[in-house]
């Protein structure tokens, strides 16, 4: 059986380095993993996923209604990807919602955070601050691993081996950041 | 040997490493660049690396390193193979001598393209062996081989690996780093490489002679490969092959086509062994017209039945509706689980402080109703904008330009191509416009690099793909070559000179060109260039909106007023279009 990841969020925020992570950390505990990402024009500011596969042996696609976990880095896409979770699913998200430009050109309306928070309240979910605690930590760009930190009591993959990976695969200059926002997350998503 | 967590194109660009190519060359296009960037930075192997102009260009380049003696790949995105078809169908007569593997990445559901074409077609027109892999190992594996497999057959390679190859990542494992270097020697044979009509003839003879013991060959190194284990069998190629291994029930027999073209003889023993067999391939259903060409008694299924979609990309629930639909028990069911409806879409946008949307702002405040033919690039979401009427192919803004121009359409037309573009295939149209008398405007978005794809540098960067200092090509210089005589080039960041320039243009004839010249915003931001950032004073905003129409992802609006973020990047472009003022220069007031 695989443990099936669906990370979401926004161009930008980092949902492959999150991924690179997770990859890394399965080879680390010597096991197999199968993902896909969103690469090309779509990166740019538009709606991303990736898919983590852990223990995955065929191919990288996670089926709507089978994730075992989703992790979202921002609030709006938790709710457009929430169908991807089967039923007892986990959800660990960012609180906060960047806007869509679309909404300001094309004058739509978007539900507040709270109405948002309340569409998901069925689910198994923790909310987490994530900007909070990467400014915390040292610097904004680490909300991705802070919100694999948060996600990290969900993963079957040792909290160690996860530290280790973020080690590998974030830039050397900002290790120390990354695996203090890891942990912020972490102590965070054990309080939900 | 050594695992590996790789995206598959870095897998891919090993393998080529392993494979002792010793040079490389290829046109961006999504899902196949990271190759060749990948090449061109590493440093565990000495090869030579370019990014070429277009795709025939880099085919030809490619194909000359071959006849010389070494081991050249060349890549490109599906449709980069209509590009390079020519050389393509003449390379098979020819042949190769140093290996030479064309890696043409399809791209099911058009993720990022502007049809979803399959290459396996122009494998079959070519007479050409095509290798198609089913998971990011095999596409190591196969583009490793694909060198020595040329060699062997005297052909160009293609392989073909698709998004869900190029850009999934997988644990794979790696072979040692080839040491075996070849310098180039071009051997002169008329016979072979002069493609007069009587040559021709006679390597069209051989090359149609070759096709049975490439299919033998193929079936011999285990590409296409069969377990027997029922009385009913699946078909399946690429990453549909492991979809179905996902879902697909025991006792059922298992057939991968990993390789065109592929043997008769063998598919209809197989085949013919079975009651029934679904056939399940991505794209066009090549292999299926090969199965239904065999199968006498047994009963075939697959898309031109209907049993599975002619488009699109394939999932495991896709592929379990099918085995469903055809009579097989899957061994999972996938419910439905549809998606809440009514959530604000989230498209791509263009960059805060991007480049194309001042000149799109600048170009539609001028010619409030004309024609905008268009093309591909970044600038092609100019179309939220309302400044793209047209794109169909690479190129192609300048010609479908000219042609609506000279249609007797009244109005104006002003197309818009990229600097990339137009040197992969814009020039000739811009000849062709000012040789026949057409009546347009052609605004050329210079932003100094090939932005979409992963910003590779280009004859107008300064640099060469590794790093080589490459005097910028002048593309005013180009234009007036061309025998255009309205040649302006503007930054777009000076909005009220960049409105004039356009005014005077639409007051003139024949072919006038814009160039419209700032580097790309984060080709910018990564060379150190910082501007100061925007904002808005709160008691002058009126609340007009007019800023919000201009769509950049840095302005919001709340309570009915405009608010700039950190997203800003400083072009002071919103300034120049907030009509009351309001919009200022951080701590400037």
């Amino acid at each position: 059986m695989t443990f099936d990841i669906l990370i979401v969020g926004v161009g930008g925020q980092g949902t492959i380095l999150a991924s690179n992570v997770l990859g890394e950390a399965c080879l680390l505990e010597g096991r197999t993993v199968r993902s896909a990402e969103t690469h090309g024009m779509a990166q740019r500011g538009g709606s991303v996923e990736s898919h983590v596969r852990i223990d995955g042996r065929h191919g990288p696609l996670i089926v709507p209604g089978t994730a075992d976990l989703l992790i979202a880095f921002d609030l709006l896409e938790a709710l457009r990807y929430r169908h991807f979770l089967q039923p007892g699913g986990k959800l660990v998200t960012n609180r906060r919602i960047i806007v869509p430009t679309s909404v300001y050109t094309q004058k739509i309306d978007i539900p507040d955070e709270e109405t948002v928070l309340a569409a998901l309240g069925d689910l198994a979910i923790t909310a987490i601050d994530a900007a909070a605690l990467a400014a915390e930590a040292g610097s904004p760009l680490s909300q991705n691993i802070v919100m694999l930190g948060a996600a990290s009591h969900h993963i079957p993959l040792s909290p160690d081996s996860l530290a280790a990976a973020v080690q590998r695969c974030v830039p050397p200059k900002t290790v120390e950041v990354n695996q203090k926002a890891f942990g912020l997350g972490r102590d965070a998503g054990r309080r939900h | 040997m050594a695992t590996r967590y790789l995206l598959g194109n870095e897998a891919i660009a090993h393998a080529c490493l392993e494979g002792n190519a010793d040079f490389a060359c290829g046109y961006p296009g999504t899902p196949s660049s990271e190759v060749i960037d990948i090449l061109r930075a590493q440093q565990e192997r000495q090869l030579y690396v370019e990014w070429s102009t277009n795709e025939k260009v880099a085919f030809e380049n490619a194909l000359g390193a071959s006849w010389s003696g070494i081991r050249a790949l060349c890549t490109m995105k599906h449709v980069g193979m209509n590009v390079a078809s020519d050389p393509l169908m003449t390379s098979a007569y020819t042949g190769v001598t140093g290996g030479f593997v064309i890696l043409c990445a399809d791209d099911p559901f058009a993720h990022s393209s502007q049809n979803e074409q399959d290459s396996r077609w122009y494998a079959h027109a070519s007479q050409v062996p095509c290798l198609d892999p089913s998971s990011v190992q095999e596409a190591h594996d196969m583009i490793r081989d694909a060198f020595s497999l040329s060699e062997e057959f005297g052909l160009p390679v293609i392989v073909r690996p698709t998004t869900r190859i190029c850009h999934s990542k997988s644990d794979v494992e790696l072979g040692p780093i080839g040491t075996e270097h070849r310098i180039g020697e071009f051997r002169r044979d008329p016979k072979q490489y002069v493609m007069v009509p009587a040559h021709a003839r006679v390597l069209h003879t051989k090359l149609n002679e070759k096709q049975e013991g490439i299919k033998k060959r193929l079936v011999e190194l285990g590409y296409n490969r069969y377990e027997i284990r029922g009385e009913t069998a699946i078909i399946a190629n690429g990453v549909a092959a492991a979809y179905v291994q996902e879902v697909m029930p025991e006792g059922v027999s298992f057939m991968t086509i990993g390789a065109y073209p592929i043997d008769g003889e063998w598919l209809a023993g197989f085949v013919g062994r079975h009651r029934k067999v679904l056939v399940v391939e991505e794209l066009d259903p090549v292999v299926e017209e090969a199965v239904r060409q065999v199968a006498t008694a047994t009963e075939v299924h697959g898309k031109m039945n209907g049993y599975l979609p002619r488009e699109g990309e394939f999932t495991p629930a896709v592929v379990a509706a099918a085995l469903q639909a055809s009579g097989f028990t899957p061994t999972r069911i996938f419910p439905e689980s549809p998606p809440v409806p009514g959530i604000p879409p989230r498209p791509p946008i263009l960059c805060a402080g991007c480049m194309h949307r001042a000149t799109f702002y600048a170009m539609r405040k001028v010619f409030r109703d004309a024609v905008f033919p268009s093309d591909i690039g970044c600038y092609t979401l100019g179309l939220q904008l309302g400044a793209v009427d047209t794109t169909i192919c690479m190129g192609a803004s300048i010609t479908v330009g000219s042609g609506i121009a000279q249609s007797g359409e009244q109005r104006d037309v002003v197309c818009s191509i990229g600097d990339s573009t137009f040197l992969h295939s814009g020039i000739h149209g811009l000849i062709n416009a000012v040789y026949n008398g057409a009546d347009m405007i052609v605004v050329i978005l210079d932003n100094r690099t090939t932005a979409m794809t992963g910003h590779q540098p280009n004859p107008t960067t300064g640099v060469t793909a590794t790093g080589e200092p490459s005097g910028p090509i002048s593309l005013d210089a180009i234009c007036r070559a061309c025998g255009v005589s309205f040649v302006e080039t503007v930054d777009p960041y000076d909005l009220p000179l960049l409105i004039e320039t356009f005014r005077q243009a639409r007051e003139r004839n024949g072919v006038r060109v814009i160039i419209s010249k700032q580097p790309c915003v984060i080709t910018a931001r990564r060379a150190g260039i910082r501007r100061k950032p925007y904002a808005v004073d709160p008691d002058r905003c009126t609340g007009c909106g007019i800023c919000r129409a201009f769509g950049c992802p840095a302005i919001v609006f709340t309570d009915d007023h405009a608010a700039i973020t950190d997203l800003c990047a400083g072009c002071g472009v919103c300034a120049d279009i907030c009509p009351a003022g309001a919009i200022a220069r951080e701590g400037r007031r």
